[in-house]
């Protein structure tokens, strides 16, 4: 065991001295690999991080939402309805929430308008997340001045801004008083947005959604854990995408890889040849060129995986952000949780990794079968 | 079909793998019709220079098939936040007939591939390479293995429809997920736990008699391949209750998460190197009255019996202490 450990590290120590002699020729495979490992892992770790982000946004969210139905749209559900749905069993806690959009001309934006349910500001205040209060270049205490559904002008003075760590979700928020919001939007005084059932047992939301379904067939329940798993569906779909239109790029750099390691100069296949000659056999050619490309890989490897490391979690993905996030105008400004996932690096070693041992494998079992004379001849 | 990388990437390597393996192949009929050591014919130089290109082409193919085993476990785990009614992998590989299918033909690919290469690194030291006709026919019956999971493992993909909310409900009323095969997890733990410690003992029995005596190397891989099955199923119907602490959770994939702190690699890793070992043991003995490699065979075939039993008995012991750590109260009264 001893001996073959020896035997190895004997091949790795020729080989790294083989490939520190020629930097040269192997500097610009180094750089390719390095780039197509940093292109793709930079999608894998922004795609997770953004799935992670939704689903620890999500958790806190309601159980079931129920929304009216009309004609197939969405259309504001009766006060009443809170009084019809009654007591389900399992449900702890049931209210009408009040939210709404509104584009805003003068930063051309969409804004989500939100009657928070506890604590709501005063009449004539608001509290704004901050990609509207960067908009619109406003700070605590300045006025934000909008023009009303019927053409009023309104104006509510600043009372907070909502803290950056929820930008990814309020980036666009304002939320307002329930009297501020049904005035703004001229909101009929006996309709909800929607209603919110909380359930604390998870085994339970299905039933009662069922029952909800049964009681008022206008409406459709909405389970927090639907949403979570379109989500997650929905990243994992712009993941795949994205990396099937890296394909081409895959394809050049495996011929690329093919063609470096088929052509190899005079000067190392008299290498070869004189190592045949003292007394190497195919075999261990072959294995001083696997560990070769073992250094190649490894090195291509950590380093753009480190790149797309910071250009993710540092830079918050600055290059591919717009592609894999959706976009608006109110772009929040977010930088992701930190982290490293086994299944995302077994995934990118077989996109990399992989491609390119396969497609070196040829070339290099031709080098190691070359005849010591027929080249020191 | 979801379209995730990492069933991208498994896509990509069960249809590389299939085609290295097709490649070979071909390379192995003409093994099977020209190969003659005796020759000194162009032909047979090419084709001895060939046989590197080859086995280099097989390890790799069944290096990746362990990485892709692993790799195809994970994600059946993370896709099943999309399936109603999925808790981990189990109910992903449950989502249509091919699931359980391509995971036992990724197991089997795996099996084979070790197996054959062990009995590839012992021809490989015999001056006259007596197994290569064998080897290379062998190779014929493995390729179809790599072409079965390239399209059931497709198939299982393709068929995948994740329940997501549509326009006019939720996935509300999608179908309940199925249980875990029920069959094997309704095995009572005592008979499950009693059997693996017996199917333990045959193994190490016959393990031990061809170390010394040196016969027995079938009845070995025999035991051991039963072993294996028995193992997976006193996992499914036994440890794993002990470990989850809970008398009806059976999943034998979630052993591999941090919640259970991760036992699965301690589990998992021995008992497939150990199978694979017997499995290869019990391949070389078919040649082992092959003159350039009797002593060769003998050998190795007693160090990696060694190895094997060494690597059982760690599986065993983990086992056995995860049973004794836990609170879980199943057999008598406590």
């Amino acid at each position: 065991m001893r001996a073959l450990l020896r035997r190895q590290r004997y091949l790795l120590d020729y080989s790294l001295s083989s490939l520190a002699r020629r930097p040269g020729k192997h500097l610009a495979l180094l750089l390719v690999y390095t780039l197509i490992v940093f292109l793709l892992a930079s999608t894998l770790l922004f795609t997770q991080s953004l799935r992670r982000e939704a689903a620890l946004v999500l958790a806190e969210s309601p159980e079931l939402i129920v929304q009216r139905l009309l004609a197939g749209r969405h259309e504001l559900m009766p006060a009443d309805y809170l009084h019809r749905l009654g007591r389900l069993r399992g449900v702890s806690e049931s209210y009408g929430r009040l939210w709404g959009y509104f584009y805003d001309p003068a930063v051309k934006a969409n804004y989500t308008l939100l009657v928070p349910r506890q604590d709501p500001p005063a009449p004539g205040d608001v509290i704004l997340g901050t990609g509207v209060a960067r908009a619109r270049g406003l700070g605590v205490g300045d006025y934000l001045s909008l023009r009303s559904a019927r053409g009023e002008p309104f104006s509510f003075k600043v009372a907070a801004l909502l803290e950056a760590d929820t930008e990814l979700v309020a980036s666009d928020l304002i939320l307002l008083g329930p009297e501020d919001f049904r005035r703004f939007f001229a909101f009929p005084a006996d309709r909800y947005t929607d209603i919110v059932l909380r359930v604390p047992n998870p085994s339970e939301v299905r039933k009662v959604a069922e029952k909800i379904a049964l009681a008022l067939p206008d409406t459709r329940p909405i389970l927090r854990e639907e949403i979570l798993r379109t989500y997650d569906a929905l990243f994992g779909w712009r993941q795949g995408v994205v990396i099937v239109l890296l394909t081409g790029a895959l394809l050049a750099f495996v011929i690329f890889a093919f063609d470096r390691a088929a052509g190899l100069s005079a000067e190392e296949r008299r290498e070869i040849g004189i190592l045949k000659a003292i007394g190497w056999e195919t075999g261990d050619v072959l294995r001083m060129k696997f560990w070769e490309g073992a250094a190649l890989s490894l090195t291509a490897f950590l380093a753009g995986y480190l790149l797309a490391y910071v250009h993710v979690f540092f830079f918050a993905a600055t290059l591919f952000a717009p592609v894999l996030k959706g976009w608006a105008v109110l772009y929040p400004d977010f930088s992701p949780l930190p982290f490293v996932d086994g299944l995302q690096v077994a995934t990118l070693f077989f996109f990399t990794v992989f491609p390119y041992t396969v497609a070196t494998i040829v070339p290099i079992w031709r080098a190691a079968i070359t005849d010591p004379d027929q080249v020191m001849r | 079909m979801p379209l995730s990388p990492a069933l991208l990437a498994l896509t990509l390597a069960s249809l590389t793998q299939a085609s290295l393996l097709l490649l070979a192949s071909g390379f192995a009929l003409r093994i099977l019709r020209h190969w003659d050591l005796n020759s000194g014919s162009e032909r047979q130089l090419e084709l001895e220079r060939r046989t590197y290109l080859v086995a280099s082409l097989v390890a790799w193919v069944f290096g990746a098939s362990l990485l892709s085993l692993l790799l195809f476990v994970y994600h059946a785990e993370q896709l099943s936040s999309q399936f109603v009614g999925a808790m981990c992998a189990t109910g992903v590989l449950n989502a249509n007939a091919w699931g359980w299918p391509a995971l036992y033909l990724k197991m089997a690919l795996f099996f084979a591939g070790a197996a054959w290469l062990l009995l590839n690194r012992v021809d490989n030291r015999a001056p006259d390479y007596p197994l290569v006709r064998p080897k290379y026919a062998l190779l014929l019956l493995i390729a179809p293995l790599a072409l079965a999971e390239a399209l059931v493992q497709g198939q299982f993909f393709a068929g995948l429809n994740p329940d997501l909310i549509t326009s006019c409900c939720g996935a509300l009323f999608g179908p309940d997920s199925k249980g875990v095969a029920a069959e094997l997890a309704g095995i009572d733990p005592a008979v499950s736990l009693t059997a693996l410690y017996l199917s333990g003992l045959t193994v190490l029995a016959s393990g031990l008699i061809y170390r010394w005596r040196g016969w027995g190397g079938h009845l070995f891989a025999l035991a051991a391949a039963f072993g294996f099955g028995v193992a997976l199923v006193a996992i499914v119907s036994g440890v794993a209750l002990y470990v989850y602490e809970h008398p009806h959770h059976h999943c034998p994939f979630c052993l591999l998460k941090t919640g259970h702190d991760l036992v699965g690699y301690a589990l998992y890793p021995p008992l497939f190197a150990a199978t694979a070992l017997a499995l290869g043991v019990g391949l070389m003995t078919t040649w082992r009255r092959v003159p350039s490699l009797e002593g060769i065979i003998a050998a190795e075939g007693r160090r990696l019996a060694g190895m094997a039993l060494i690597l059982f008995a760690i599986f065993h012991g983990v086992a056995t202490w995860l049973v004794l750590r836990s609170n879980l109260v199943l057999l008598g009264s406590g």
